[in-house]
């Protein structure tokens, strides 16, 4: 088969094609951005977990540190379980508060972890002891109300 | 009576209507069926990549550059009230790879790529050479309309995978570079927003299926045209203005789908 300027043509389109669908994918998108590949589980209980979704992100002071894996009702305690993918480089202590957080005033919802002070680690497949809700604006206004109620009358 | 000529002709029109969907949809599966030797031609499909997916390439990318420009002004306009320009680059990346990327490059090929193959295969008809191709025992679906099916669908994507990369480019050039947004949350925040499967995925599934709407009504048009000078600029123009309508159509229904409800 003998060559054409034509095939030249073509092949620099499919590679331009292909290069702005990899850019979109690895610039635009998040694939690029978080691979947890060598990670360790680790799962936590919460009353509320308000907006929080998989794949939310997992933030250690400020750093992303993994994903949310799973959400699930657990019917025994009637409390979510949350799996959260840690990357193995990071290793938390087992009094880590985990709390669940907002990015910014609107923005999305991410658990953040507060690593404590005791010297063993959490290892694949344990529990985070220490957790702390979402805020619910509904419960925050019912308790506003219900300290303004308390308050004598002036 | 005038009356009962107006129903007749309604009658007539929507029979019409419904006589060359059919005709549409079984041109569709016969040009499937003879896709096979198509491919083992590749260099028909190759040639015709060239015209339509090559030649589209300058329309695309410009148009592209300017709507990204575009939504990067505007957004930043809106946005600039409620105090989250940093959220200029969700703003474009999204609106660009769900839906304009998709529906602006289909468009533009429609017009594009769509009209020149109708005008082509309408005037191969006019000059009898579909005829000739049959007297020589070769199966005119299999040699013209085939290749160009593919051509059309294999660069569909492609075309508008770069319409939304260089808008994305375009949206960051005013955004950041001219108007000051800052570069990183440009990106950072929408890194976070975009997903690969939910939003990218989606965008490609739908500018392949508009590549699809697009080639096969512009073939159709071409191959059922009335030999005459009148009867393929009439086909000219119907693929244009089918197809455009299809594509918005479409676009509903599969956002309906892809993003409703979730």
């Amino acid at each position: 088969m003998e060559r054409t300027g034509i095939d030249l043509w073509v092949g620099m389109f499919v590679v331009a094609g292909v290069a702005a669908l990899v850019m979109l994918a690895m610039k635009v998108g998040n694939l690029g951005t978080y691979n947890v590949s060598d990670a360790y589980q680790i799962h936590a209980y919460f009353t509320n977990i308000g907006g929080l979704k998989t794949t939310a992100s997992i933030k250690s002071a400020g750093v992303l540190v993994g994903r949310v894996e799973s959400i699930s009702l657990d019917t025994q305690r009637y409390e979510a379980k949350v799996v959260m993918s840690i990357d193995k480089r990071y290793q938390f202590s087992k009094d880590t508060i985990g709390k669940i957080l907002t990015s910014g005033l609107l923005g999305e919802q991410y658990i953040g972890l507060d690593a404590g002070g005791e010297t063993e680690v959490l290892k694949h497949g344990e529990q985070l002891k220490k957790t702390q809700s979402a805020m619910v604006l509904e419960d925050l206004i019912g308790k506003f109300l219900y300290s303004k109620a308390e308050e004598p009358a002036k | 009576m005038p009356a009962v000529k107006a129903i007749r002709g309604i009658g007539h029109r929507t029979i019409n209507a419904v006589w060359r969907i059919g005709m549409a949809t079984r041109f569709f599966f016969l040009t499937l069926m003879h896709s096979g030797s198509s491919f083992r031609r590749f260099h028909l499909i190759i040639k015709e990549l060239f015209s339509t997916g090559v030649m589209s390439l300058i329309i695309i990318v410009v148009a592209g550059l300017f709507v990204g420009m575009v939504l990067g002004l505007q957004g930043y306009e809106t946005l600039k009230r409620y105090g989250s320009e940093s959220a200029l680059g969700v703003m474009v990346a999204l609106g660009l790879v769900r839906e304009l990327g998709p529906v602006v490059a289909a468009l533009l090929f429609a017009s594009r790529a769509g009209s020149a193959m109708t005008a082509e295969i309408g005037l191969m008809k006019a000059t009898e050479q579909i005829s000739a191709m049959e007297m020589m025992a070769v199966h005119p679906i299999a040699r013209i309309v085939a290749p160009r099916f593919w051509a059309g669908i294999i660069s569909m994507p492609l075309l508008a995978a770069l319409f939304s990369a260089v808008g994305v480019f375009g949206g960051y050039f005013v955004g950041v570079v001219q108007i000051g947004v800052d570069e990183g949350s440009f990106w950072s925040q929408m890194q976070a927003a975009v997903d690969f499967e939910h939003d990218i995925m989606n965008g490609v599934i739908k500018s392949f299926v508009f590549g699809t709407a697009v080639t096969i009504i512009a073939l159709f048009e071409g191959y059922d045209a009335p030999p005459t000078a009148e009867g393929v600029s009439g086909a000219t123009t119907r693929t244009v203005v089918t197809s455009s309508l299809v594509i918005l159509m479409l676009d509903f229904i599969l956002t309906a789908m892809m993003f409703g409800g979730s």
